[in-house]
């Protein structure tokens, strides 16, 4: 059995049917992150596994015990909210205190664990000082030693950098994973960025209307979409219509063109269906022998640093396409006519 | 000439309360014929009966604020947590001492809690007493409730109130250690408004026959000359002060911003 188990979980508020049918289990130690847009449910989700709300039906377990109908308070759970919640009466070492404080630890240990949180979040010298004296940052960090100090079974984190900057973001996503990873902390993140989710986690579950639509590590989420979802919430996609015609070995026409995938595909003969394909899989020029090739005209080049991407029409369509910025190749101008091959090792068939 | 009309507006309405004050203060100083002097003030001090129903009536003021803030405080707290949407009714009930005068209110207490009712608190004298807080309570309520659910909304009580929980703590903590610290300048200046309308109360101690202040300073009005006035500019300051204690308070706790 897992460490986490989310099993059935069922919330509706009044008529309103947010989560449905939610499974999830999360070994120990491991980081999750709930990505969906907004109202999908992930807030709820989270609250449920933090004690907030109730769930209609289904049940929560930590560490083998069965928590749905305990109280928050009895969890031993660490939360950290996007609005920070630090407590503005209390200074930073007191609000790291505090839940020890609740706990009944002495204070010798209480005061060595403060250092040695304060420590790890890089806030060694800033004890002293109130909530309103920090940034949002420094803010959002004081949150998270306060949530690690009581050394909390799961670390539960609802988009606890929207409110930073950009610049911040990133480097306080890195050092979240980091201070995780040392910890060994299991953790759920909730956010609604898919960079966020797919460079922090082991897995990632991607919901919309209160489901999980797919369960996976980031590489499997991005390469191997489950569902038309999905392949359009994370990252850019291309897709094209195209009829499946032999499901046991994968083949599909597009146009005229008949492409075998050599993958089985769980739908019937004869299903319209989507080829879908990232814009870093197209490649401009001729290409492997057995690539699909189109013809277009480009229509935008978009220099982006490390990656240009090109956009080109095909005539009934466009197609996006991403390529390393090489020193000696400039990109092709706009306007100017190219072939592109698509490898089939690139496309999924999404029929959902 | 807009400005003109301005200061003539500003300085005719300092006249209208100040005049009264003026002519107040000066009659109290004037029971020595010819000269000013404080004698008002000493006779007025000296008196047995000032300083027992003053006494008296601090000791009220200190029960009510302290019922006050027992009573508000969770109640405010529960309902902007709990309850948001009947923050109008409850806003609504608070109000309702300001519509219902005191008489109307103090009768009701005595025809509802006499001898002969089914709890009798007006035989004893701490039942009277307690009756007496009550009123008063009732009184301070609409100020103490409006400056309280202020103090709460400056805070995000929930979000406060979730992370202190899934730190373990219980309700009596979070009141204790994170509710109550953060409405602390308006729970003051609830107490000191609650002070104020205590000392000066009369209707309530009267009806309810206890030796407040107020009555002791009706009796004198009605006997003396020159000691009311005293009185008078005593409970003046006494309010002030308390105006002035509130002003303090508020400017100073260590975690706002200043
Ligand atoms: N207390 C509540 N009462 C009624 N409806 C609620 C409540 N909390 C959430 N909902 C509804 O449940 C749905 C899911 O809300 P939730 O907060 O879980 O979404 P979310 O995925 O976290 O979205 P976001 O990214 O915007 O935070 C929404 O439609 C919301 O209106
Ligand atoms: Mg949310």
């Amino acid at each position: 059995m897992a460490f986490l188990e989310l099993a059935h979980l069922d919330k509706s508020f009044g008529a309103n049917h947010v989560v449905k049918d939610f499974n999830l289990s999360i070994d120990k130690g491991e980081f999750v992150s709930l990505l969906g847009p907004s109202g999908c449910g992930k807030t709820t989700v989270l609250r449920m596994v933090g004690g907030f709300e109730d769930p209609t039906a289904g049940t929560i377990s930590i560490d083998g015990q069965d928590v749905t109908r305990l109280k928050s308070n009895q969890r031993k759970i660490g939360m950290v909210f996007q609005s920070y919640a630090l407590f503005p009466n209390l200074t930073v070492a007191q609000n790291v205190a505090f839940g020890l404080k609740v706990a009944g630890i002495d204070k010798k240990e209480t005061a060595d664990r403060v250092k040695e949180m304060l420590t790890l979040i890089g806030l060694g010298d800033l004890g002293a000082r109130y909530p309103f004296q920090l940034s949002g940052g420094q803010q959002q960090r004081v949150a998270l030693a306060r949530a690690l100090a009581v050394r909390p079974k799961v670390l539960l984190l609802d988009e606890p950098l929207s409110a930073l900057d950009a610049k911040i973001r990133a480097s306080l996503r890195r050092e979240i994973r980091a201070i995780q990873q040392r910890l060994g902390i299991t953790t759920i993140f909730v956010t609604h960025d898919q960079e966020e989710a797919l460079s922090m986690s082991d897995r990632v579950v991607v919901m919309t209307q209160g489901r999980a639509d797919q369960i996976g590590t980031p590489f499997e989420i991005y390469n191997t979409p489950a569902t038309r979802f999905v392949a359009g919430f994370v990252g850019t996609l291309n897709t094209f219509d195209a009829t499946l015609t032999d499901p046991a070995t994968g083949t599909v026409r597009m146009g005229d063109t008949q492409v075998v995938l050599n993958r089985q595909v769980k739908a019937a003969a004869g299903t319209p269906v989507a080829l879908a394909m990232r814009p870093e899989s197209a490649t401009l020029g001729a290409g492997q022998p057995g690539d699909v090739t189109l013809t277009g005209r480009i229509t935008e080049v978009q220099f982006l640093g490390a990656i240009i991407r090109i956009t080109a029409d095909l005539g009934r369509q466009s197609l996006t396409l991403d390529t390393f910025n090489r020193s000696e190749t400039p990109p092709p101008a706009v306007g100017s006519e190219v072939t592109i091959s698509l490898p089939h090792s690139g496309m999924v068939v999404l029929a959902g | 000439m807009t400005r003109f009309a301005a200061w003539a507006a500003i300085i005719s309405g300092c006249l209208y309360f100040l005049m009264p004050m003026i002519g107040m203060t000066e009659f109290s100083l004037s029971m020595r014929r010819g000269v000013y002097s404080l004698d008002a003030y000493r006779v007025v001090m000296a008196d047995p009966q000032f300083q027992a129903t003053f006494a008296y009536s601090l000791i009220m003021a200190l029960l009510t604020i302290v019922f006050g803030v027992l009573l508000v405080v969770p109640t405010a707290y529960w309902v902007q947590l709990k309850m948001p949407r009947m923050r109008p009714v409850v806003e609504f009930v608070t109000l309702l001492p300001l519509v219902i005068p005191a008489i109307v209110v103090v009768f009701g207490y005595i025809r509802l809690y006499n001898t002969s009712g089914w709890l009798p608190l007006t035989g004893s004298v701490t039942g009277t007493n307690l009756l007496l807080m009550f009123g008063y309570a009732t009184l301070a309520l609409p100020y103490m409730y409006r400056a309280v659910d202020t103090g709460l909304r400056s805070i995000d009580v929930a979000t406060l109130t979730e992370a202190a929980q899934s730190l373990g703590a219980g309700w009596f903590r979070i009141m204790a250690t994170l509710i109550l610290p953060n409405v602390l300048s308006a729970v003051l200046s609830g107490a000191f408004l609650t002070l104020a309308i205590v000392i000066g109360e009369f209707t309530m101690a009267a009806l309810l026959d206890r030796p407040a202040f107020g009555p002791y300073m009706q009796i004198l009005g009605a006997n003396r000359a020159y000691e009311p006035a005293a009185l008078a500019v005593i409970a003046f300051a006494i309010t002030w002060a308390c105006m002035g204690l509130i002003q303090m308070v508020s400017r100073l706790s260590k975690h706002k911003r200043a």
